[in-house]
């Protein structure tokens, strides 16, 4: 199973404090020791919110607010996809980052949703397009 | 903060889940240091129990490899001091242990750099230890995943078909006939290496083929078994990063990983690569797997491995936004190099395949009747399921009939069988004005 972690933003991250050189060959470390126990998929760091933009969605409406945001703690400063057994494993996993913030910090963990997770809901759905698209294709090769 | 602590079963998951992060690396270091891979297995077992007694009312340590590490070395040390091994040289290895103890203890950069490139060869030792040449198939299958894969063997036992005791047996023989023949425990080196490094891919993709088209069963894939072998071929990779077959490798799993949930239609029912919804592929695994493939390219400029090579034709499908975008002239090239690499007829008859599909069908059932009299493919239920394809798409309905009704009573897989009666069905149907 997949889980992404996310790295939740500080004061410091959103006001682009870069890493200490220490914590950066310490992150570097980690990434290592990850990629070598064949867990992480992918992984980025993310710029200030600043730097970003939402769009609001009401009805049919689209509103774009520009950064930054003001909510910090909700706000997510980096990634990572890991593939684990469990999510207890994908916890053991995280234990062992360093402190990514000079101060305190949270990283959270949610599981990435399977294929087989949307059950057989999904499952008509799907067949009609995948058909659909089929005809669509025998159509043009005719 | 919102702990879960108190609850035993979830402390023993967590344990489980520690277990599976350290015990590669702890069974490596151990098996250096008491050269007897079964001894260093035993030993960090009982270093799980303590573990298992002590962690319910201590916590988990902060660093729980090194603690169950100096674990092991403890009842190591008090074996060998005991005489209880059968190791020569015991008291030798008993004060190496204790020095290897105190030095644990003082931890700085250049030590834990030093510790972590130690660790590395450990695990490739392991590697090769367990996809040693003495050992059956079956056995490096089952060792590797054990010891590298972290799997219990119930786990293995289940993904295999294997009843448990068939397969505890297996191991239990398998430590014994690397101890008999005193296999040494070591990374080879040039000539040694080209010549062992393909039954270690082997073992992995073995294990990756076992989920991605179960050869029995009503599971036509146990994405599982898919996930084990792409994190072994990906720790591979990272211990051994000049290989370039070991990333041809690593490419070829995360590309066909990639179309695991496209291939599975409702029901279970597999789905043809042809028909398959592509948006459902997986792109973060086509991105890694095209990543994998350059790097292969990059280390191989007298040209790729037989792995790299089949990555290189699953890229192609990777890179196709629709099917009649494939590059089957480029596939059939890749083949030709694949073919004279190996020399074998199940490559002859993809080969074939995807000649039909760059030229037309008459030239690709051409080149399927040269292998009919193939020994190798004698049985081989996707020969005649080939051949049905082909001479169905010439207008050639009867005899496509009868070649799909062969083909499905060739294969243990029922799903699959299923799919070829439904196919000769639909010929049939067809055929009725």
């Amino acid at each position: 199973m997949r889980f992404m972690v996310m790295v939740k933003a500080t004061q410091d991250s959103e006001n682009g404090v870069m890493p200490s050189e220490e914590l950066l060959a310490a992150m570097g470390r980690y990434n290592e020791e990850l990629a070598k126990a064949g867990v992480m998929l992918a992984g980025e760091g993310l710029q200030p919110s600043s730097k970003g933009a939402r769009v609001r969605f009401d009805g049919a409406s689209r509103t774009v607010v520009d950064g930054p945001f003001a909510e910090t703690k909700e706000l997510v400063a980096g990634f990572w996809i890991f593939q684990c057994k469990s999510l207890e494993e994908c916890i053991e996993w995280v234990k062992r980052c360093p402190n990514p913030m000079p101060g305190a910090s949270d990283i959270e963990i949610r599981q990435v949703f399977e294929a087989e997770d949307f059950g057989e809901e999904l499952t008509p759905e799907l067949r009609e397009q995948e058909e659909r698209i089929r005809a669509q294709i025998s159509g043009e090769g005719q | 903060m919102g702990t879960s602590a108190g609850s035993e079963a979830d402390l023993r998951r967590t344990i489980d889940a520690v277990w599976r992060i350290e015990a590669p690396r702890l069974i490596a270091g151990l098996t250096r240091m008491v050269r007897d891979v079964g001894l260093a297995e035993d030993l960090a077992q009982d270093a799980l129990v303590v573990a298992l007694e002590k962690w319910p009312q201590s916590g988990v340590p902060d660093n729980p490899g090194a603690w169950l590490m100096a674990t092991a070395k403890h009842r190591a040390i008090d074996l060998f001091r005991r005489g209880e091994t059968l190791q020569a040289k015991q008291e030798q290895i008993a004060r190496e242990l204790e020095l290897d103890l105190t030095d644990g203890a003082s931890a700085n950069p250049t030590a834990d750099a030093a510790a972590a490139a130690q660790a590395g060869e450990d695990l490739l030792g392991l590697v090769f230890m367990c996809c040693h040449p003495v050992l059956s198939i079956e056995a490096r299958v089952a060792l590797t995943l054990r010891l590298l894969g972290g799997l219990t063997t119930d786990e293995i036992a289940h993904a295999f078909l294997t009843p448990r005791a068939t397969l505890q047996q297996r191991i239990v023989r398998a430590k014994r006939t690397l101890a008999a023949a005193q296999v040494p425990f070591e990374t080879p080196a040039g000539e040694e290496l080209t010549e062992r490094l393909p039954a270690v891919l082997g073992v992995i993709y073995l294990v990756f083929n076992e989920g991605y088209s179960a050869t029995a069963g009503e599971h036509w894939t146990r994405p599982e078994l898919c996930e084990d072998a792409l994190r072994l071929g990906r720790m591979l990779a990272e211990l051994m990063p000049r290989e370039s077959e070991v990333h041809g490798l690593v490419a070829l799993m995360e590309l066909q990983a990639s179309r695991l949930r496209a291939r599975r239609g409702p029901g279970g029912a597999p789905v043809l690569l042809s028909d398959q919804d592509r948006s459902r592929w997986d792109l973060l695994l086509i991105g890694r797997g095209l990543r994998a493939l350059d790097r292969a390219e990059e280390l191989a400029p007298g040209g790729l491995g037989p792995y790299a090579l089949q990555a290189a034709i699953a890229a192609c499908h990777a890179r196709a936004r629709t099917p009649q975008d494939t590059d089957w002239e480029r596939i059939v090239a890749l083949y030709d190099g694949l073919a004279a690499l190996t020399g074998s007829p199940v490559v002859e008859l993809n080969r074939a395949v995807a000649v039909a599909m760059a030229f037309g069908p008459a030239a690709g059932l051409e080149l399927v009747e040269q292998l009919a009299d193939a020994r190798e493919l004698a049985g081989y239920h996707l020969l005649p399921s080939v051949r049905a394809d082909l001479l169905a798409r010439l207008g050639r309905r009867e005899e496509a009939y009868a070649e799909l009704t062969r083909a499905a009573g060739m294969t243990d897989n029922e799903q699959e069988r299923v799919l070829l009666l439904e196919r000769a069905a639909g010929l049939a149907r067809r055929e009725e004005p």
